[in-house]
């Protein structure tokens, strides 16, 4: 009972500890293959073909002047930056990493790899997130700064035109697995068509898949709808009144953000941590791999395709990707009545 | 007694922040403690074992509703009130329309507190006397939304969409000029 009790706790410390570690990663891994696609080499100097970059960013960082804006809002110019990043961690909760595991039978009853495990984890996932909106909003309007407020309202009106996209798409997966619990959409993955095909939702929700990752897109505010920041036109958006460890914790929220939303769709569509070659103990190691794919996807389209203009993220996210989402989700609720019946 | 605890922790909190709300006068921070007095109502609904409507609070009033209330408070740059004016302006002291409204007030506060000391002797159903599993259960939750109380919420979804086209009717201006 003391030691289940203490590796549970080493398993919530585990994944805090790998949030953190995701977005200094993230930070540069981002560089590194923005360097790649301009046919430069990227942070180089600092440790090894420069692994050291993201400590020596948060460095400087930390040692810089913290400065505020005469006219902005003191508790809420504060708040903001806090809310956001607390989100952020707080969203990866309910998101499992890992299947039932004894750790090579160290322990007698198997343990859960993740924080934990509630019967409606989808949406306390979305309804964490929807949270992040203020963080970014708050930090607009508090700077009372003409860029920052336009960044904080173009965040809050992209992020609640995707969102609906987003759930719409979630809501057909949740159809298919009958179950609102992450671990028990993931362990409804396992398993293979005609013996080879393995049993991934993305194969039978491939539309819902591309429109989750889309929204997912919007909703992290990374380019091509990186509209809150839009460097040519609002300097750097929300976080431009921002100095030192306040405005390191947004970029730090929007790193871990990427790598929820990541983690979400591995579960929910790339059957989790299911996977060839490897025993129980380490199936971990194949959600690993799967989220580092996507997150290389989303590094990738960020620096291969250019930004939107305003007007057509809203026309695309209405016009476009939520009726295509709609009619996933009526497609798959008649599937699901015609081959269950 | 943990749960008694938590209990009036977030109820206390609640209760604080509602009031707080009102007696803001920047509506930003009305806004702000609003959103905190719905995470604190959607843990005392965690603590009786309905997980799912706490969820649906969260994602329905904290995660939207008040977005959009914070998007039309700072679109509307509304400015922060002033004591003096607010004195000057307090419905008691509005002659006629005002002052009736202000007395509709207090009729409302009387009578809300009359039904609550009232339901004070009235008996409470026991917790546990509902079962868990159907409130917590989202199948069970749907299921019942879409067949013993369809009426009523396909009756709310048109009585929302009324007033949705009665906000465009009344914000929209034929033939505006600029």
């Amino acid at each position: 009972m003391e030691l289940r009790f203490l590796v549970q706790l080493a398993v919530i410390g585990l994944t805090f500890f790998m949030l953190i570690n995701a977005s200094a990663l993230l930070v540069y891994a981002e560089r590194k293959v923005m360097g790649f696609m301009q046919q430069r080499y990227g942070p180089y100097r600092v440790g090894p073909h420069g692994l050291l970059q993201p400590f020596a960013d948060i460095l400087k960082l930390l040692f810089k002047e913290e400065l505020r804006p005469k006219g902005a809002d003191k508790w809420l110019f504060t708040l903001a930056p806090m809310l956001s990043v607390t989100a952020a961690f707080a969203a990866f909760a309910t998101v499992p990493w890992g299947g039932e595991t004894t750790l090579f039978g160290l322990l007698d009853d198997p343990i859960k790899l993740g924080v934990a495990d509630v019967n409606v984890g989808v949406l306390v996932v979305f309804a964490i997130t929807s949270m992040g909106v203020y963080g970014i909003v708050l930090a607009g309007w508090s700077s009372n700064s003409k860029y920052s407020l336009f960044g904080g309202l173009r965040a809050s009106a992209q992020m609640i035109s995707y969102e609906l996209s987003y759930a719409t798409a979630l809501a057909a997966v949740i159809l298919l697995s009958g179950s609102m619990s992450l671990r028990e959409t993931v362990d409804a993955q396992a398993g293979f068509w005609f013996g080879f095909i393995p049993q991934w939702y993305v194969f039978l929700q491939p539309l819902g898949f591309i429109i989750y990752m889309i929204a997912g897109i919007a909703e992290t505010n990374r380019a091509p709808f990186d509209f809150p920041e839009a460097e040519q036109e609002l300097v750097a958006g929300y976080n431009t009144e921002y100095s030192s460890v306040r405005f390191a914790l947004f970029p730090q929220a929007e790193y871990i953000n990427m790598a929820t939303t990541a983690a979400v769709a591995t579960d929910l569509y790339l059957g989790g941590w299911h996977g060839p070659f490897l025993p129980p103990e380490l199936e971990w190691i194949w959600f690993l791999v799967k989220v580092g794919i996507i997150l290389f996807a989303y590094i990738w389209v960020r620096w291969t395709v250019p930004r939107y203009r305003y007007d057509q993220l809203m026309q695309f996210g209405w016009k476009w990707l939520f009726p295509a989402a709609v009619i996933n989700l009526i497609l798959t609720a008649a599937g699901v009545l015609y081959f269950n019946a | 007694m943990p749960e008694t605890l938590i209990f009036y922790l977030l109820s206390g909190l609640a209760i604080v922040t509602s009031a707080l709300v009102i007696g803001q006068r920047n509506p930003m921070y009305s806004v702000m403690l609003l959103i905190a007095s719905f995470g604190a109502l959607a843990g005392l609904y965690v603590t009786l074992d309905a997980p799912f409507v706490a969820v649906a609070q969260i994602i329905i009033y904290a995660g939207a509703i008040m977005v959009l209330f914070l998007f039309v408070v700072m679109l509307l740059n509304a400015p922060q009130e002033d004591a003096a004016e607010w004195d000057r302006t307090h419905p008691l002291r509005q002659p006629g329309v005002g002052r009736f409204g202000a007395l509709l007030a207090l009729l409302l506060v009387v009578q809300l507190s009359w039904a609550l000391l009232r339901t004070g002797s009235v008996e409470v159903p026991v917790a546990g006397a509902v079962d868990a599993e159907t409130i917590s259960s989202v199948r069970a939750v749907g299921r019942t939304l879409f067949t013993d109380y369809v009426f009523a919420f396909e009756a709310t979804s048109i009585l929302i969409l009324v007033a949705m086209v009665g906000a465009v009717v009344l914000a929209h201006r034929e033939g505006e000029e600029r």
